[in-house]
């Protein structure tokens, strides 16, 4: 069965039609990546697999998203539980503006996972190695986050989701403010990452999309126009708009 | 000739910037001069260790002990009043309520500096003070607990707008950061907004706490004026500045009397610019985050 499974779901902001009757299947351990020019809908439909947008005024959604086969918009569902276990990584790195150590056990604490110390710091540095970060910073864990550069604050941001152990990690354009050879490396990382986590990244650059993803999904005007494996969209698209796309003609 | 309005027009305003200037350097050296000259004839320490206040009868005492607890008491008992509820109404207005009662609320708070001190002392006397009285059941209300209670009232509508505008101002990628990894609201504004706000938040405190300590027409009528060191915050007290207020007029201009209210004047100016200047440390370390 399919990790995600998002059927007939749309999505209104006030009166603004900003998802229309989307579906799509993501599978597990891939990326999948979502594409399409500014306002078509891929970062609405991102933030909705975890319910960020609830917190925005006057959202309303109708039909299912499916995590493991249980639909999050249910009405008992646990949203804190389900953002725990659906991590999200922003446009632009946002580290608390506490310490380095602190930003890793956030989640930890808050979702009251642990309170051993022990624990917390083995967690801390596991997750701090698995964003390839932990040599750089084992000296100074108590510094301020906002003392990193942008491509070590976004690497913790994503450690920070590592230590409460998500099952899907979502990726809101992450290297939109990074330099190249800093974007090239997050994308190193997300490579490393897919074989534990299931991965679904918005991005603006389709060369980006075409390198790192496995499956890729086209948006226009809040309408799913395209969803199949990144290379067949990339070089054998079956629309015309997605050919229009991928190939430059607009957007 | 534009070359010639624009000098003019630099002249006028750099004439102004420097009156503004001057006429606070002549106020502090007035207040230097005339504060300093009392401490030529008596000792610095005696005058806020010693506890009795008497100016004007045989033998002189000059001691304002008694009024600095005064000052200090009331001071207090209106920060703990009005610096949880100011701080909270500050989170609630920035972070919890609709947009339609934010706008409402805000501008009824800045309304509430606009009252005059007067009117705030003249409503707690009639109101507070018979309240106090009858609730705790004591020989009068004029007491430094409605005086705190009144302060209070005065102290909060600074406390909440500057407050309110520090924790505006932490970026909202910050809460959706907290909220993406599970944490409830509450957590996001105790764990990160309130933390990232907080050298805001101590600057609101504290320009709260100036505005107080200066306080002085609603402390003379709610307060009860007793130059006495209080033994409980029901006891009537006389705050520094009310003893200047009220005792300026009985005072021959150069005596001795008069000298020692301006000494009176010099310890407010200094604890008053200590308050200023760690309000302004923390209000420096917040532009730097």
């Amino acid at each position: 069965m399919s990790k995600i499974v998002i059927k007939n779901f749309n999505l209104y902001y006030g009166n603004f039609h900003a998802l229309k009757d989307v579906n799509i299947y993501i599978e597990e351990n891939r990326i999948t990546a979502m594409i399409g020019p500014s306002g078509c809908g891929k970062s609405t439909l991102l933030r909705s697999i975890n319910r960020i947008n609830d917190i925005i005024e006057g959202v309303k959604t109708a039909g299912e998203i499916n995590i493991d086969g249980a639909n999050i918009y249910d009405r008992n569902i646990d949203v804190d539980f389900l953002r725990r276990s659906v991590g999200m990584v922003f446009q632009r790195p946002n580290p608390f503006p506490i310490s380095i150590y602190e930003n890793v056990a956030f989640g930890l604490r808050v979702n009251r996972i642990t309170s051993n110390k022990n624990i917390i710091n083995e967690t801390v540095e596991k997750s701090l190695k698995a964003v390839l970060l932990w040599d750089d910073i084992k000296d100074k864990l108590r510094k301020s986050a906002l003392t990193l550069t942008l491509e070590q604050q976004q690497r913790l941001c994503i450690a920070r989701l590592i230590a409460v152990a998500p099952r899907i990690i979502l990726l809101d354009e992450p290297c939109s403010s990074l330099d190249p050879v800093a974007t090239r490396k997050i994308e190193e990382l997300m490579m490393q990452l897919k074989k534990d986590y299931t991965i679904v990244i918005v991005t603006h650059n389709m060369q980006q999309a075409a390198r790192v993803s496995q499956d890729t999904a086209f948006m226009l005007l809040g309408k799913l126009i395209e969803f199949n494996k990144t290379d067949k969209i990339f070089t054998n698209p079956s629309e015309k708009e997605t050919d229009d796309y991928v190939s430059g003609r607009f957007g | 000739m534009r070359e010639y309005l624009d000098y003019i027009i630099e002249t006028i305003v750099f004439i102004c910037g420097m009156l503004s200037i001057v006429f606070v350097v002549l106020i502090f050296s007035f207040l230097l001069k005339e504060g300093l000259s009392f401490f030529k004839d008596f000792s610095f320490v005696k005058f806020i260790t010693n506890q009795f206040w008497y100016p004007s009868s045989t033998p002189l005492s000059f001691g304002i002990l008694s009024l600095i607890c005064g000052s200090v008491l009331v001071t207090l008992g209106a920060c703990l009043i009005a610096v949880p509820i100011g701080v909270m109404s500050a989170l609630f207005i920035a972070e919890i309520a609709p947009k339609g009662v934010r706008d409402i609320l805000k501008s009824l708070v800045e309304l509430m500096t606009a009252i005059p001190s007067v009117v705030i002392g003249f409503v707690g006397m009639v109101t507070v003070v018979p309240l106090v009285k009858n609730i705790f059941n004591l020989p009068t209300g004029l007491s430094a607990f409605s005086g705190s209670i009144m302060l209070g009232f005065m102290a909060m509508p600074t406390i909440v707008t500057i407050s309110e505008d520090a924790i505006r101002s932490i970026p909202w990628q910050y809460k959706e950061g907290a909220l993406a990894l599970g944490a409830t609201k509450w957590q996001a504004l105790r764990r990160i907004i309130l933390k990232a706000a907080m050298p805001g938040i101590i600057a609101a405190i504290m320009l709260g706490i100036g505005r107080v300590i200066g306080e002085t027409m609603a402390v003379m009528m709610i307060t009860g004026n007793a130059a006495h060191v209080p033994h409980s915050i029901f006891d009537p007290i006389r705050t520094m500045t009310a003893t200047i207020a009220a005792e300026m007029g009985e005072t021959v201009r150069g005596g001795v009397h008069y000298k020692s209210l301006f000494a009176i004047g010099l310890v407010l100016f200094l604890i008053t610019f200590v308050v200023n200047f760690v309000a302004d440390l923390f209000l420096g370390k917040n532009k730097n985050l």
